[in-house]
């Protein structure tokens, strides 16, 4: 009797899965053929579901166009400083967070979230202005400053739950068989921590790589991908403007799925 | 092998006194077993060995060493932990190795020890495994064999046993101790569970409050309380405490209880004038089904066999006794039997301090101990 109903119930949830999964793989999918037609392809009616012919002229056009390859850099540049900052600071503090109990541990953690309620427009003008009297404005470090400063606060709060889900006495373990407190760190927790650190990396890569605000209001010339790709829309042909999509896709979708492992098993086991 | 000494320590969190002035001497090669109440401070002192916590007063000595600042690696200790604490991102022999490979000891040794270790705790089969392909069983020994793979000078456990299941635990109580003897490592045990402490330690220092109440070997500690929270921890049943008046007349004595009164035939000039509590363990007590001589009635409340012998809740006047009879004495509740409260097992407790008097007539197990060696 209750079989039918859980085959219903069965039923649904995948009928769901695919309406969602439709719904974010359709743009991608049209994007992605896009970038790989020809011009022709791009602008006919109707359109074609399936490629009749794999070209790299629509990505060779956009690769040649002014300040692209330069922007594509930069945005490299700009998400690894991004990464390595904000890991090498983002993960003692959230072991700090996750370890010790200080004056204050509550108050900074609320500090830290309450940081995501501050729309980025309010503090916009204000930063572009001390960018420019700085005199960091148009700079690759300018830029990921920026990006440290929006994804440090989440990278410690994620590092630190990482942190507490892993039991102290696994270092006290490794204290006693001849680790100090920071080989105990280097030897047991981080190992274990790996999973949410890579997490947070890709957070962070991602992020970065997409983040156009920030990257428009303080850079002018020399700018990162997205914030190219901003300036030149509306100049720009169809083209041009898939293609430089592509750009922004392919690499967050491609970093998730070459890491997905660690985010999914660690050491045999599913993690949370 | 080092003997291992705490001179006064002192361990507090915040207004709290874990660990409460503690003096204690561990011979060299001995099993000591700190035994108390969830609470009582024992893990807190067996930590302040480790060096996983600093004493706020006191010293603590392992071998001629004092080790009050050393570091948990510099103090030649290994450590058993209650969640066994396997590493999960390393294999069974990497988790045995560790300890070996942080004193950077050569490949070859490594591996001898780590092989020896797993064949000591019959995990020879399981070292290519990750822990969480285990079983708690196999874990807990895992964590063995990686604390005497180092051969350090000394042993801790804290708790080890307590998360297996029953069957589990008795079986590895006597591996347990079997693997230990053979070490003869010092070895510092922690555990709540009193039958553990009996039947594994040399010694055993009851814990209460963040003191040690009292120190012995098992024998003496079960039958020999120093004070009613000893003598009520230890043994199951816990011995019964009845309040009881002794009057003296010509040599002779009449003890009066709650139920009844009997006589004790000794001299009693150290329980006069106290209020007393009687203590008697449950198999001290005999019982009759008729009345007699020396005898004080009570009522069945309950009776459950346990197979070996028959566990019986008797009523006498206001209080209420855990009595042990034959397996083959089967009294119905509500009916009346007659106990004979030993009077050599009696032993006498003052009713405000709940510390042992000696009356003189004590008949000490240990004096009548057989030892077969």
């Amino acid at each position: 009797m209750a079989l039918p109903r859980i085959r219903i119930g069965r039923l649904l949830a995948y009928v769901a899965a695919l309406a969602i999964s439709a719904f974010v793989l359709a743009p991608i999918y049209l994007i992605t053929i896009s970038a790989f037609s020809s011009f022709d392809a791009v602008y006919a009616y109707p359109k074609n579901l399936l490629p009749k012919e794999a070209t790299t002229e629509t990505m060779r056009v956009f690769l040649e166009s002014d300040g692209i390859t330069d922007s594509l850099r930069r945005s490299v540049y700009v998400a690894a400083i991004s990464i390595i900052v904000c890991l090498a600071i983002g993960t003692p503090a959230g072991y700090a967070i996750a370890r010790f109990s200080f004056r204050g541990a509550n108050a900074f953690q609320l500090a830290l979230v309450s940081t995501r309620a501050f729309p980025l427009i309010i503090i916009a003008i204000p930063l572009a202005v001390t960018y420019l009297r700085v005199g960091i404005d148009d700079t690759v470090y300018g830029v990921a400053m920026a990006h440290i400063a929006f994804t440090l606060p989440l990278t410690v709060l994620v590092t630190a739950s990482v942190f507490a889900g892993i039991s102290y006495e696994l270092e006290e373990a490794a204290m006693t068989l001849g680790c100090s407190r920071l080989s105990a760190i280097w030897r047991v927790a981080l190992p274990l921590a790996r999973g949410g650190i890579v997490a947070s990396a890709i957070f962070i890569f991602v992020t970065s790589w997409n983040e156009v605000f920030a990257a428009a209001i303080l850079t002018f010339r020399d700018r990162t991908l997205p914030a190219q790709l901003l300036a030149a829309l509306d100049t720009s042909p169809l083209t041009y403007r898939l293609a430089g999509g592509f750009f922004l896709l392919a690499p967050a979708l491609v970093v998730i799925f070459i890491i997905r492992k660690y985010l999914l098993t660690t050491w045999g086991r599913v993690a949370r | 092998m080092a003997d291992i000494r705490f001179q006064g320590v002192r361990k507090t969190f915040g207004s709290f006194a874990a660990v409460d002035g503690v003096d204690l001497e561990v011979k060299d090669g001995e099993f000591m077993v700190l035994l108390g109440p969830s609470g009582c401070g024992k893990t807190t002192l067996l930590r302040c060995l480790a060096g996983l916590e600093r004493v706020d007063e006191g010293r603590v000595f392992i071998g001629d060493r004092d080790a009050t600042d050393l570091p948990p690696r510099k103090r030649r200790i290994a450590m058993v932990f209650q969640s066994y604490a396997v590493f999960p991102h390393m294999k069974v022999y990497d988790n045995i190795a560790f300890g070996l490979r942080m004193q950077k000891e050569k490949k070859a040794l490594i591996d001898e020890r780590v092989r020896s270790s797993a064949e000591l705790l019959h995990i020879e089969d399981f070292l290519d495994r990750y822990s969480s392909q285990l079983s708690g069983g196999q874990r807990q020994r895992v964590a063995v064999a990686r604390a005497i793979a180092t051969k350090a000078d000394v042993l801790l456990m804290d708790e080890p046993l307590s998360n297996l299941d029953a069957l589990l635990r008795l079986e590895m109580r006597a591996e347990l101790k079997t693997l230990l003897q053979s070490l003869d490592a010092t070895t510092i045990y922690v555990t709540h569970d009193q039958i553990e402490a009996l039947s594994m330690g040399d010694r055993i220092a009851v814990m209460n409050k963040g003191r040690i109440v009292q120190l012995g070997n098992p024998l003496e500690v079960y039958d020999n309380p120093a004070d009613t929270f000893v003598g009520g921890f230890i043994g199951t049943p816990p011995m019964n405490f009845l309040d009881a008046q002794v009057s003296s007349s010509d040599g002779a004595a009449t003890v009066k209880v709650s139920g009844g009164s009997f006589e004790f035939p000794s001299d009693v000039a150290a329980l006069a004038g106290h209020d007393l509590v009687l203590g008697i363990r449950a198999e001290s007590i005999g019982v009759e089904t008729a009345q007699g001589e020396g005898l004080v009635r009570a009522k069945v409340i309950v009776l459950e066999p346990l197979g070996s012998h028959n566990l019986l809740t008797v009523r006498c006047g206001e209080d209420t006794l855990k009595v042990s009879v034959n397996a083959n004495l089967f009294p119905l509740a509500d009916s009346d039997v007659w106990l004979r409260l030993e009077p050599a097992r009696i032993r006498w407790m003052d009713r405000d301090t709940g510390t042992v008097i000696h009356s003189g007539a004590e008949e000490l197990a240990t004096e009548t101990a057989v030892v077969i060696s």
